[in-house]
């Protein structure tokens, strides 16, 4: 009995998952009507890229430089195997432009501003801020949420730029001016290996893909908050925990259908 | 709900910051030009390019003027290479091209070295005169090969040796 009890207990989470993901797609869709349609939320928009990515650019530049001091660092001595160090600069950069600045920056930003978000729309929906919303027969979605959805969606793109740009700064301070590389070819390096279509493009759609999955999931989670405190609590680590998780699955399938 | 100025002009710095940012990481490091790459297309014809590889650099004098766009087989099973440069260029028609590398093992890229034919290279032009690459794998193997036939050499030592026993024989004639 305790064997079909599990099997139906498998079945009951197998449910509620693709439910969820049903429900997921819903709200993506309902959000996306909501953002395109006329009353645009100017000064929402503002307030929430404020939250999301200023507030968020100091982590974000300081991750960069330390990620890129990092990997300056281990390049620098993997390299030195081969007296290969000239090619330090593609090393750090690729792997930043690529890789590390995309993904990283969306893991730093779903823990930052993405917890805070489904935090702060859970919380709106424990103390009925959205129902008072509806009763004066103004959409939620399009007042609180989407500008939130789309505040992540820009900023994005925008922080892993200078995440990969303080990254190449931070290899090439430890690189060349801590040890002792040579400044020329750390840059010439660089700019030969990287190809604006497959390295540089690609690092942007990765990076808008990351911004609206993690905005999607931060606002979903926080719009389907349960009406506790407990339910607050849990949008907030179900979205760190599921925005970084799908950041680096979807993370793969860009890489592989992108044709690097 | 209001939101103050200072927030505003922050967002509006934050922005600004971002796109310059994405700018010089496509046009800086992306190599991004506007209105197309290069322009001038020409084209080199090698016995052996060795590990030339698209997107290497095209040199003249060290200076990059260009890449290399393309290689592919010609019917006469030499290596075509569609060289792109920069279109502001006035290379002679006599220009000649090799493939060199830099450093030991370092990449390999095309260098021109220009002639002096007053008449230019047009689009889709060929380059006539061309150097193939080194490959070091062959050149040690001549190498060997030369030192085997070298050997062979020893062999004419090996002679000589016997010319001085014949030389300590005739000593031993002369005891």
């Amino acid at each position: 009995m305790s064997a079909l009890g599990g099997v139906q207990s498998l079945g009951a989470r197998s449910i509620a998952f693709v439910r969820d993901l049903g429900r997921f797609s819903v709200f993506s869709l309902r959000l996306g009507n909501a953002a395109r349609r006329p009353p645009y939320r100017w000064r929402r928009l503002v307030r929430e890229i404020y939250d999301t990515g200023v507030l968020s650019l100091v982590i974000v530049c300081i991750s960069g430089l330390a990620v890129g001091m990092v990997l300056g660092l281990q390049g620098h001595n993997t390299l030195a195997r081969f007296g290969a160090t000239g090619s330090l600069g593609a090393v750090v950069g690729l792997s930043l432009i690529r890789e590390l600045g995309p993904v990283l920056t969306s893991l730093l930003v779903a823990g930052r501003a993405g917890s805070a978000m489904a935090a702060e729309i859970a919380s709106m929906v424990v103390t009925e801020q959205l129902d008072g919303l509806r009763m004066m027969s103004v959409d939620p979605l399009d007042f609180v949420v989407a500008p939130k959805a789309q505040a992540m969606l820009i900023s994005m793109p925008l922080l892993s730029t200078l995440f990969v740009l303080f990254g190449i700064f931070g290899g090439y301070v430890v690189g060349v001016v801590v040890l002792g590389g040579d400044p020329g070819s750390y840059m010439s390096t660089l700019t030969d290996a990287v190809v604006f279509r497959d390295d540089v493009l690609g690092g942007f759609l990765k990076a808008g893909v990351f911004g609206l999955l993690v905005g999607l999931v931060a606002t979903y989670r926080g719009y389907t908050a349960l009406p506790t405190s407990t339910g607050v609590s849990a949008a907030a680590t179900s979205t760190v925990v599921i925005a970084s998780v799908a950041t680096l699955i979807v993370d793969y399938f860009i890489t592989a259908l992108w044709g690097y | 709900m209001r939101e103050s100025p200072r927030q505003e002009l922050w967002v509006g710095m934050f922005v600004l910051v971002g796109l310059a940012a994405a700018a010089y990481l496509s046009i800086a490091i992306g190599n991004l030009r506007a209105g197309g790459a290069g322009g001038l297309e020409i084209v080199a014809t090698f016995d052996e390019i060795g590990g030339l590889k698209p997107r290497a650099r095209v040199v003249v004098g060290g200076v990059k003027v260009g890449q290399v766009k393309a290689i592919d087989l010609a019917d006469d099973f030499r290596a075509r290479v569609t060289l792109d440069v920069d279109e502001q260029l006035p290379l002679p028609a006599d220009t000649s091209a090799s493939i060199l590398t830099s450093g030991v093992l370092g990449d390999q890229y095309v260098a021109l070295e220009p002639g002096g034919d007053p008449t230019t290279l047009a689009a889709g032009d060929e380059i006539q005169f061309t150097q193939s690459a080194v490959v070091l794998e062959r050149l040690i193997g001549k190498l060997i090969q030369n030192l085997g036939s070298g050997s062979s050499g020893d062999g004419g030592a090996d002679g000589s040796d016997d010319a001085g026993g014949e030389a300590a024989d005739e000593g031993g004639g002369a005891e």
